[in-house]
């Protein structure tokens, strides 16, 4: 019996390390210029069959449809909205940082422990019960001995070492998994109930994250509210955020595309809603992505040149597109709709404009510029009945210009 | 309740316990620690269905990515509610509070518990915390997840103080059982019940009783803070007024990490005597896996850290709590190992309790092992608050401990219910557990280590396959249970009368009548050597005795055979000599039984002794065996000198 249990166990260790290869060696290999279509042949068919483009929930809107459907999208907004890249060597997603290798490694080995500890004892357990069971009213007698001390310090201190190992090294991983180099860039990220919001070096802000290949980024991250956890799983990056406090993550990317981000610690009604894209700019060069028919292509224009497109982005913009982009980019839209429906706040397509609205004190305001104003900087001023006090102040985040965009975008939207 | 009809196993001279009053005041004001454990059994049933009707409803809802029946906010409190039920009312309590509360003293040979009053308030301190607990769904319900994470706790408009007040009472029943089975068994055991002649059980309840009363404070002592904050915003744990949100989940781990432990050692203790009776051998090893209990109750309190290991927790901390955190592989790693030893050798039965055990064995495997993967340091950064955790924990403490519970209840419910229940359904609803139970967890695995967070209303499309199949199990799981439950309960008016020893069970409470009557024994029990089925045979099915062998034509033609050296049945290719030495050791323990039976018998009235030998001896045919008739003349000699 133990020669099979030893056969097994060398037969799943193979295959575990057969599928843990891609994510060891592929990765610090530089992708193909253009590799959009066999990425998404991964996504739809290696592991999970309803990969396909997401059809995405009605409240992120287009986080997981086609970019095709969108025109008019800035060419990082459109890699941000392409399909994700899922793909994966079974038990984890493919790797994409640089030094996630090393806990992978981990993870597989712990795997193929499991699954050999797993299977000795199922096997006993059943042969032990089909050889032992009870056949008839007299009992058989086999005499075994009660306890039998070697046998127990053996099964004492075999785990006990493998234990120690599992620590050291899953340990030694951890230290390389959270120290950053010296040379890093930097991204602030906030989050509050719920958006994130990335604020890079030059002062641009974005609700997707879009970092460069090959280089360290390290993420200075606070929360204005309640906990949130930043994790991406491609780059095995878990750390939660806490108001009022520094935390830190870092990565280094090692193959271009566009990866899901989550936040992983509960945070209220829209915590599975908070999940922005996770854009991986190619170094220095301009790249066409073909999305997975082909004859739609987004430009990688790379890293450098997306900070200087965004700044430039909200410069040049009416006031009334320039407050339907925060809208998005804000996380305005996690509360409030444009169709007309309620949700944790109230709608923006109101007919209330320039009139009188009741407040849950009992008193009236004019719904007017300084109305919207007071609600976007100090929410919780005066609050309208029906709708939980919960927005969070947007003191210091908003400059004039967007202050006056926004409040035109919801002046447009009167019906 | 319904009482059963007068039972012939059942006490001769007194009622047994449901008959010994009538009415329903006469169970509300008991004193009686089975009635207690009957109300606590009752009360449980009902969380349980609440809990799983929760568990059903979030299952129902992931079926679909977005919104299958409910909202966000619903869903919110759907799988808060599950998690708060499920761990505070039903697991928490289930096995030391129901079924300990029912059987712990009847194991050790006690009329009752130490302080039957406190037995009484613990009962009516759960019942007012469970009513609170479910309370919170008229005032707004409760959507902060069981753990009451600040500051979203401080801020959430939900009903909070409500649910707060309701743990805090709890946390009291819980401490109020741990005192009192600790000075139980301190105090009660019986002469000559050494440390070491506790049942396994027994042993489980002491480990958990410790923690109870150590830990507990500190929960009661965290709400208590929080409902303060919320209440009078001085600052605790807000950090905008100057608090420390994540020295909250310090406070709430130092109690809740000791708490998966009293979730899951009673567990253990219960599935080792299934093990021990089902195989009718005595548990392999018995003091590492008695010692296990302690240690693992011991290293539960220095472990908390490491459900914060991306918390931001300093470093120095995470390597710490790793380090510790593997500590608690070992003594569960033991008692794996030695359920599995006890089975070597045994003489195995398959029924429904036994299924639980042996279900119980594999699932706490998996469990404990994919325990392994988290304490790893760097590879719980990745699977940290995925359904990866979500899995595991639910192999551990639904997994393992409401399936010890479910065994538990199957195998001493024919002695305090007196009846029988439907074997066939019962097997066919512990194997529906156990399927139905993989099936809903296994995907999670999957699910998690590629990347899906908890507590998530909507989920990528590629997560939808693992999320169908969990739906389907938590239905095979929910309706299984739900039909064993009935099928239990129906047994109290269609089962058979049971008999004092359905199983074999060797410990004492298979030495009272069934059911018990007030104060379980009504001569004092015998004490046997712990774990002793040597002189235990099964006389008709299900009925089990302590006698003197039989000598039946089949067993002499066994033993014939085995001493001319011919394979018998399952012994496989053992000698001849083998087969006559076990022989000879087999009488050799047969006689040093019928000995040590009349040595530890309880001083008092050696004439229970005397009668129950004479009563085997006749059984087994007068003249035919010598050690039983020593036995007599022993017992005999003894009367005569008191």
């Amino acid at each position: 019996m133990k020669r099979y249990v030893l056969a097994l166990f060398v037969a799943l260790c193979t295959w575990s390390v057969a599928h843990a290869q891609p994510a060891g060696s592929g990765a610090p290999v530089p992708p193909p210029p253009v590799q959009g279509a066999d990425q998404s042949m991964n996504a739809g068919g290696s592991a999970s069959p309803t990969a396909a483009p997401a059809a995405g929930s009605a409240a992120t809107p287009g986080a997981g449809s086609p970019s095709t459907t969108k025109p008019g999208l800035a060419w990082y907004d459109e890699l941000a909205a392409k399909p994700k890249d899922v793909s994966t060597n079974f038990w984890l997603p493919k790797s994409v940082n640089k030094v996630a290798d090393e806990s992978d490694h981990m993870f597989i080995a712990c795997v193929a422990l499991s699954a050999f500890f797993f299977l000795a004892i199922a096997i006993a357990v059943v042969y032990f019960v089909w050889k032992y069971r009870g056949m008839s009213m007299v009992r058989k007698i086999i005499p075994s001995p009660a306890h039998n001390d070697a046998l127990e310090i053996t099964w004492t201190v075999i785990p006990t070492i493998i234990c120690v190992f599992l620590f050291y090294f899953g340990w030694r991983a951890y230290i390389e998994v959270v120290t950053p180099p010296q040379k890093a860039v930097e991204i602030n990220v906030l989050a509050w109930r719920w958006a994130w919001e990335f604020k890079h070096e030059n002062g641009v802000t974005d609700n997707n994250l879009h970092v460069p290949i090959g280089e360290p980024v390290r993420l200075v991250m606070t929360s204005k509210d309640v906990l949130h956890s930043f994790y991406i799983p491609v780059m095995r990056v878990k750390q939660d955020l806490v108001p009022r406090r520094y935390t830190y993550a870092w990565f280094e990317a090692t193959k271009p595309g566009t990866y899901q981000m989550y936040c992983a610690e509960y945070c209220g009604t829209n915590h599975s809603q908070m999940k922005p894209a996770v854009v991986v700019h190619q170094a220095g060069m301009t790249t066409t992505w073909d999305d997975q028919n082909g004859h739609h292509s987004v430009v990688d224009r790379g890293y450098e040149n997306y900070l200087n497109d965004k700044a430039a982005e909200s410069t040049n913009m009416p006031p009334v597109d320039l407050g339907k982009m925060l809208y998005e980019k804000k996380g305005c839209n996690a509360c409030h709709t444009i169709d007309g429906t309620p949700r944790v706040g109230p709608t923006w397509a109101q007919k209330d404009w320039g009139k009188q609205i009741q407040m849950s004190d009992g008193k009236t305001v004019t719904m007017d510029e300084n109305y919207v104003r007071e609600s976007i900087l100090s929410p919780l001023a005066k609050a309208r009945p029906g709708y939980p006090p919960s927005m969070p102040s947007f003191e210091g985040q908003l400059k004039e210009k967007e202050l006056a965009g926004l409040i035109a975008y919801i002046k447009s939207l009167k019906q | 309740m319904a009482t059963p009809a007068k039972n012939p196993h059942g006490p001769q001279n007194e009622p047994d316990y449901l008959n010994v009053t009538k009415g329903l005041k006469s169970w509300l004001v008991t004193l009686d620690h089975k009635r207690i454990g009957v109300m606590y059994l009752v009360g449980i049933m009902i969380a349980l269905v609440v809990g799983g009707a929760f568990a059903l409803l979030l299952r129902t809802e992931l079926w679909s990515p977005g919104k299958t029946i409910v909202a966000q906010d619903t869903y919110n409190q759907f799988f808060t509610l599950h998690g708060a039920v499920m761990v505070f009312l039903v697991i928490i309590p289930g096995i030391p509070a129901a079924l300990g509360n029912i059987m712990m003293p009847i194991q050790l040979g006690a009329p009752d518990v130490a302080f039957p009053r406190l037995n009484l308030t613990s009962f009516y301190m759960w019942v007012a915390g469970a009513l609170l607990l479910v309370g919170t769904i008229p005032f707004g319900g409760l959507d902060t997840g069981w753990t009451l994470y600040t500051p979203y706790s401080l801020e959430s408009k939900t009903a909070v103080l409500v649910a707060t007040s309701g743990v805090f009472r709890l946390g009291f029943s819980s401490i109020f059982t741990g005192l009192n089975f600790l000075v139980t068994i301190h105090k009660f055991r019986p002469q000559g019940m050494g440390w070491f002649q506790l049942p396994l059980n027994v042993w489980a309840m002491y480990a958990t009783a410790i923690m109870q009363v150590l830990a507990t404070p500190v929960l009661g002592i965290t709400v208590l803070l929080l409902t303060v904050e919320r209440f009078a915003h001085i600052g605790i744990f807000d950090p905008t007024l100057g608090g420390d949100p994540v020295l909250f989940q310090h406070f709430f781990w130092f109690y809740s990490h000791p708490a998966v432990y009293i979730m899951i050692i009673p567990g253990m203790g219960v599935a080792s005597e299934l093990i021990t009776t089902f195989s009718h051998k005595p548990l392999f090893g018995y003091r590492f896996v008695a010692y296990s209990s302690v240690s693992l109750a011991l290293l539960s309190f220095l472990v908390w850290g490491h459900h914060m290991f991306v918390s931001g927790q300093s470093r120095l901390a995470n390597m710490v709590f790793s380090a510790l955190t593997f500590t608690v592989g070992i003594p569960s790693a033991i008692k794996v190992f030695n359920w599995v030893a006890t089975l070597y050798k045994g003489d195995i039965r398959l029924k429904t309790p036994m299924l639980y055990g042996l279900s119980f064995i594999l699932l706490f495997t998996i469990g404990g092992l994919t325990g392994l993967f988290l304490a790893i340091l760097s590879v719980d950064v990745h699977l940290h608050d995925t359904y990866f955790v979500v899995a595991h924990f639910h192999y551990v403490m639904m997994g393992s401990t409401l399936v010890a519970f479910l065994g538990g209840l199957h195998y001493w419910w024919p002695k305090f219910m007196g009846r029988m229940f439907n074997e066939s359904v019962a097997r066919a609803c512990a194997l529906g557990v156990f399927f139905g139970f993989n099936l809903t967890f296994l995907p999670q695995f999957v699910m998690g280590a590629r990347g899906m967070p908890r507590r998530y209303w909507d989920y990528d499309p590629q997560f939808h396959i693992f999320h169908q199949l969990s739906t389907i199990g938590a239905f095979v799981l929910g309706i299984s249970i739900f039909v064993s439950l009935v099928s239990l309960v129906a047994s109290i008016k269609t089962g058979k009368i049971a008999p004092r020893n359905p199983w074999g069970g060797s410990s004492l409470e298979w030495q009272a009548p069934t059911p018990p009557p007030l104060y379980n024994f009504e001569k004092p029990p015998v004490l046997h050597e712990l774990y002793n089925y040597d002189d235990l045979y099964e006389v008709e099915p299900d009925v089990w005795e302590r006698r003197a062998p039989i000598e039946t034509e089949h067993h002499r033609a066994n033993e014939l055979a085995r001493a001319q050296g011919a394979v018998a049945d399952h012994t496989g290719g053992a000698t001849a000599k083998e087969h006559a030495d076990a022989q000879i050791h087999a009488r050799a323990e047969e006689v040093r039984a019928a000995r040590d039976m009349m040595e530890t018998s309880r001083g008092e009235p050696p004439v229970s002794t005397a009668v129950d030998a004479a009563d085997a001896a006749k059984v087994a045919g007068a003249g035919e065996n010598a050690p039983a008739e020593a036995a007599v003349k022993k017992a005999e000699d003894e009367e005569k000198k008191s």
